[in-house]
């Protein structure tokens, strides 16, 4: 009984989690900032394919930086479970008498941190590259900050199903590209009404309704899914 | 009550009562299909605008509609299994999802051969089609988690998590793209317009969606013995059986 008295809480359980996540990622900074040289290089592809001509770009920005959102997150969130699924403490952690369901939100915490956050924070810079209109930019900012934070949930629960996979790079896109699409046209739909000079608070809202329900769903299926390849 | 459920956990009754189903649902089904096609292709009316070419939609709305109720059949097996750690659950949910793909994959192919004659395109981006694009990208996801992992039975668990994931994801997707593209597109192209349809051409539909649903059922249950004889190939109620039918 004393061992259990002194097990830390679950609230402290989870920021130390969280706390241990983002010390690992500031150790190597390169996975940090891969994502964000990804989106730029992405992002400098288009003028190239597309031509650089400034009117067409603009009509395809909202469409291009969506899904180049979409694309990082999804290249990252393969590696959220991995080298702990590796090393084993991902073992210990299932074993910890506190709840899984806040653990895995510690996880995903932290890899929206890393990836998402920074990259809304950095849209501007690649928005104002492919001549996105300025007055869509701060709903650009707000979406993807809302946004991502359901790509990461989602991304989780892909990564959950595949992490005991050797070979599950091509199959979590698979897997999670059909629930990263209403994200997509909420996200690059309010970009283009906030264009447009309509209001693009409607879409924000779904956003983040649609955060709300990943929030409550989505740690059951990445718990449930850890368990699954724990066991297998 | 109790003891049916018990039985149902039971791979070597499951296989009878499949196999006793099977037995008289595949003949009605067969002639269900057999008496619809030829009500629906022979004898219907042409379409007073469409003329003969609407008569795919005897094999369109039922492969999309059993494809969509197939995918909840999918997800409440998989839902039962990991709820009530019913084996034969996943037996069922995996028998699911081919079949699913192929008649999600059948409604697409004849939705867009139908559609380059009446709307003069092969493909729309539309609410239902984008859907059911999806659905079909759903299916093959389950297929393939479930080829990707060596473990069968934690490849089934994945698996019905996955397909309950993707029951919130179906509807979000529908209502999503239909507000998307109400901005866009205005609704002149519809599934289901107005055109109320008629009774001569309702009745062979009917019995073609119910004759799809038979034949979704009959797969099911033909793909639910060989996984049973496969995953149980070492027990010795199977060896009897591939006695009994070397014998024979």
């Amino acid at each position: 009984m004393s061992r259990q008295r002194r097990a830390p809480g679950t609230g402290s359980f989870c920021l130390t989690l969280l706390r241990r996540q983002l010390i690992l990622a500031a150790r190597r900074p390169i996975e940090i900032g891969n994502p964000l040289l990804f989106f730029a290089m992405v992002v400098a592809l288009f003028p190239l394919g597309l031509g650089p001509a400034p009117d067409k770009l603009a009509d395809f920005a909202p469409g291009i930086l969506w899904i180049i959102a979409l694309l990082s997150s999804l290249l990252t969130s393969d590696t959220v479970f991995r080298s702990d699924f590796e090393d084993g403490s991902l073992e210990q952690l299932l074993l910890a008498p506190q709840p899984l369901y806040m653990s895995v939100l510690a996880y995903i915490a932290a890899h929206w941190l890393i990836t998402g956050l920074l990259l809304a924070l950095v849209s501007p810079l690649f928005a104002l590259m492919i001549k996105l209109p300025e007055q869509a930019i701060g709903v650009l900012v707000g979406g993807l900050l809302l946004g991502t934070a359901v790509l990461s949930l989602v991304g989780g629960i892909g990564a959950a199903l595949t992490v005991g996979l050797k070979r599950g790079g091509m199959l979590i896109s698979l897997l999670i590209l059909p629930f990263y699409m209403p994200v997509l046209i909420f996200g690059s739909a309010a970009v283009q009404n906030a264009i447009a000079g309509y209001p693009a608070a409607p879409y924000l809202a779904i956003l983040g309704a649609m955060l709300c329900l990943a929030i409550a769903l989505a740690p059951l299926a990445i718990a449930a899914g850890l368990r699954i390849s724990v066991d297998a | 009550m109790w003891s049916f459920f018990h039985k149902l956990g039971s791979p070597p009754w499951l296989f009878g009562i499949a196999g006793s189903i099977l037995r008289w649902l595949l003949p009605i089904t067969l002639v269900a299909l057999a008496v619809g096609l030829v009500w629906g292709l022979l004898f219907t009316h042409p379409d007073f605008r469409q003329g003969n070419s609407y008569r795919i939609i005897y094999i369109h709305v039922p492969a999309a509609v059993v494809a969509l109720a197939g995918y909840y059949v999918m997800a409440i097996a998989g839902a039962v299994s990991l709820i009530w750690k019913m084996k034969m659950a996943d037996v069922a949910m995996k028998a699911c999802a081919p079949i699913g793909a192929a008649l999600t994959f059948i409604a697409l192919v004849t939705g867009s051969i139908w559609g380059k004659p009446t709307w003069g395109t092969w493909w729309v981006w539309d609410a239902r089609i984008t859907s059911m694009l999806i659905l079909l990208f759903l299916y093959l996801g389950v297929v393939a988690l479930y080829e990707a992992y060596d473990n069968k039975e934690a490849a089934s668990k994945a698996c019905a998590v996955l397909s309950l994931v993707g029951t919130v994801n179906i509807p979000i997707i529908y209502k999503s793209v239909d507000w998307w593209y109400s901005l866009h597109q205005p609704a002149s192209i519809k599934f289901t317009g107005e055109s109320t349809i008629d009774a001569s051409m309702l009745y062979p539909l009917l019995l073609m969606i119910v004759a799809f649903y038979g034949l979704f059922t009959c797969c099911m249950l033909l793909n639910m013995r060989a996984e049973l004889v496969e995953r149980e190939a070492r027990t010795n109620w199977v060896r009897k059986l591939a006695g009994a039918g070397a014998r024979r």
